[in-house]
């Protein structure tokens, strides 16, 4: 495992008189593909979102390339160089795809190359350039979102759920835009229920369940021992091709 | 990142593309035929008025309209592509009238007076916008608008009350400077029929200003700093997970909104030659901006131009119109009683709710939608 980008140390969330994280503690490695997996409830939204500093947590330390951002504001986590694409996608439907891209490269005109690479990732977003971002299907809001979070070099980006909800053959199209990122370098943190996009994209793999980390490690291994997965998940691979 | 091959234009972000007129309209063009047509034929009246139109109500209304579309695209900055609810926004205006007022009646009626009491409105309303953006945009929207509520009341209170400066209720009428007043000739002769007195100057310096601030607050909204703006607006945890300060993109909204309406409140009181707590400050002309922008169309900016026509020749002519109506059908059982021009508010408050109904989206929304 190389050097840690992002660090979570002992992070606690309180979401009103909810206490959701107990004591969260990972680490996501640069230039690789970190999973968080966990059932429903188990915090894993909850944990990218306090990352951003959409909640803020109550104790515990957050570092990111050795700096602590626990206490920082959400715009300055995001200039720091983490982008978030939440699970509601978060595009604005208001916007045209074009817009939605251009607004979030924030240090001038999107670059040229850049975006030939990222339209050349998400094809179906080129027939759509001018159009409001809300006559998108699921998915192509799904590809929007992702596209608008590389629209600019991130050093981290963190993922939620984006195969959720979308058609097989969308699942695979976004699975090989993922890869694609990977091999760019990207460093990501993706969360996911879909075990098989998980056992195909992660490098490292995180498990959560009640707010708690319960098993991180190779992503490799957790494919290969299908006892844990039952363990861990309460599920197999085979089951979820 | 591995690069692709380059792509077809339309996605090259660097070429620049229209003409004049599209650069003007900072690249958003009307996108309806009805809607271009309407837009154009309002700017050919306004800019011909005085020289189509006989009497001094033609050009009152015209000069009133041009104000207006500036006072309601301010407000349309904030409402239509912000999301901000405010109710200080006459306060602004009236801050403009009375900057005005006040300076050429204390120093006497010169161009330098004028633009010191400008001057001094802007920094004045740029200093409260900022005061009450960075201390009440954090706050939900309704407890804004009810902050923007007490302090537009106070303004107007205030204006009232200290009457040495402001002339309390009865106002301050002043002089213009000498080009501006109706004695003033530019030519001996008349051009296309019409004297060109320092009234018509007066009426063109609204027009060319008007227009100027119209296109500007257009720029605005098309800019990367307007996009921004209206991505806050639909979702601003989902902008400020992008990097972007929302209070601060907020605070800047309002003071480009407030300075705007007090450059309106500035031609108001030039054109009226007075300023009042009535024509500037009263809480019913908010309602009418409100009504304006919402008949227009929200964060449409054309809607300002459609609203603030419809609305101001409404409130000019409807009554008119009826009475020249009731007289017509005299003699007809009900109907001209129906339609007396003692009536004309309810037949006013009718059309604003059938247009409404009838235009959910706005006369801007409504006319974009058909041409789709």
């Amino acid at each position: 495992m190389t050097e840690p980008l992002l660090q979570l140390s002992d992070v606690h969330t309180h979401i009103g008189p909810y206490h959701i994280l107990h004591g969260v503690d990972f680490a996501v490695p640069a230039g690789e593909l970190t999973m968080l997996l966990g059932r429903n409830g188990a915090g894993k939204s909850t944990t990218l979102r306090t990352i951003m500093g959409l909640w803020q947590a109550s104790s515990g330390r957050i570092h990111f390339d050795g700096s602590d951002i626990t206490t920082w504001s959400t715009p300055d986590i995001a200039r720091a160089g983490i982008a978030y694409v939440p699970e509601a996608m978060g595009i604005f439907t208001d916007l045209t795809v074009r817009e939605n891209i251009v607004l979030a490269a924030r240090s001038g005109p999107v670059d040229k190359t850049r975006l030939d690479w990222i339209l050349g990732l998400f094809p179906a977003l080129k027939r759509f350039w001018n159009l409001p971002a809300g006559n998108l299907s699921g998915g192509q809001k799904q590809m929007l979102a992702i596209a608008r979070a590389i629209a600019e070099p991130r050093r981290l980006l963190l993922i939620d759920e984006p195969t959720k909800g979308l058609a097989p053959v969308m699942v695979r199209s976004m699975i090989e835009a993922f890869k694609a990122l990977k091999a760019s370098g990207e460093t990501i943190l993706l969360v996911e229920q879909n075990f098989y996009a998980a056992s195909a994209l992660g490098d490292n793999v995180i498990v959560m369940d009640d707010g708690r980390i319960v098993h991180s490690g190779a992503m490799s291994d957790l494919v290969a021992d299908k006892d844990m997965q039952q363990r861990l998940l309460g599920l197999s691979l085979d089951a979820h091709q | 990142m591995t690069s692709s091959p380059a792509l077809p234009l339309p996605f090259d972000e660097t070429r620049r593309r229209g003409g004049l007129l599209t650069g003007l309209l900072s690249s958003d063009l009307p996108r309806s035929r009805a809607l271009s047509f309407i837009l154009l034929a309002i700017f050919v009246l306004l800019a011909a008025t005085p020289f189509l139109f006989s009497g001094s109500q033609p050009v009152g209304t015209a000069a009133k309209i041009c104000v207006f579309i500036v006072l309601v695209a301010s407000y349309d900055l904030l409402l239509g592509y912000s999301g901000i609810v405010s109710f200080a926004h006459t306060m602004f205006f009236g801050i403009g009238g009375y900057g005005i007022a006040i300076a050429l009646e204390r120093m006497g009626p010169t161009w330098s007076s004028a633009a010191i009491g400008l001057i001094a409105a802007l920094a004045l309303s740029a200093v409260l916008a900022i005061a009450i953006g960075l201390l009440s945009l954090r706050v939900r929207a309704i407890f804004f608008s009810m902050i923007t509520l007490a302090v537009a009341t106070a303004a107007a209170v205030l204006a009232s009350q200290l009457s040495e400066i402001t002339g309390g209720e009865d106002g301050l009428s002043f002089q213009l400077p000498p080009a501006l007043r109706p004695a003033f000739r530019l030519f001996s002769e008349p051009v296309f029929g019409t004297m060109i007195n320092g009234r018509l100057l007066a009426y063109y310096l609204v027009f060319v200003v008007s227009l100027l601030v119209f296109l500007a607050l257009l720029r605005i909204v098309n800019s990367p700093f307007g996009r921004v703006l209206q991505a806050i607006r639909e979702n601003e945890f989902r902008a400020e997970a992008l990097g972007y300060r929302v209070v601060a993109y907020r605070t800047a909204a309002s003071v480009i909104s407030a300075l705007a309406a007090t450059i309106a409140g500035a031609l108001m009181a030039l054109w009226l030659r007075y300023n009042g707590p009535d024509t500037t400050l009263s809480f019913s002309i908010m309602i009418d901006i409100l009504l304006m922008v919402v008949i227009g169309g929200m964060g449409t900016m054309y809607g300002a131009v459609i609203g603030a026509a419809l609305f101001v020749l409404a409130q000019s002519y409807l009554q008119v119109l009826m009475g020249a109506g009731s007289a017509a059908l005299a003699g007809i059982p009900l109907l001209p009683n129906l339609i007396h021009p003692d009536r004309w508010l309810l037949w006013l408050g009718a059309l604003f709710i059938i247009s409404v109904y009838a235009f959910p989206g706005g006369v801007v929304g409504r006319l974009r939608q058909g041409k789709s």
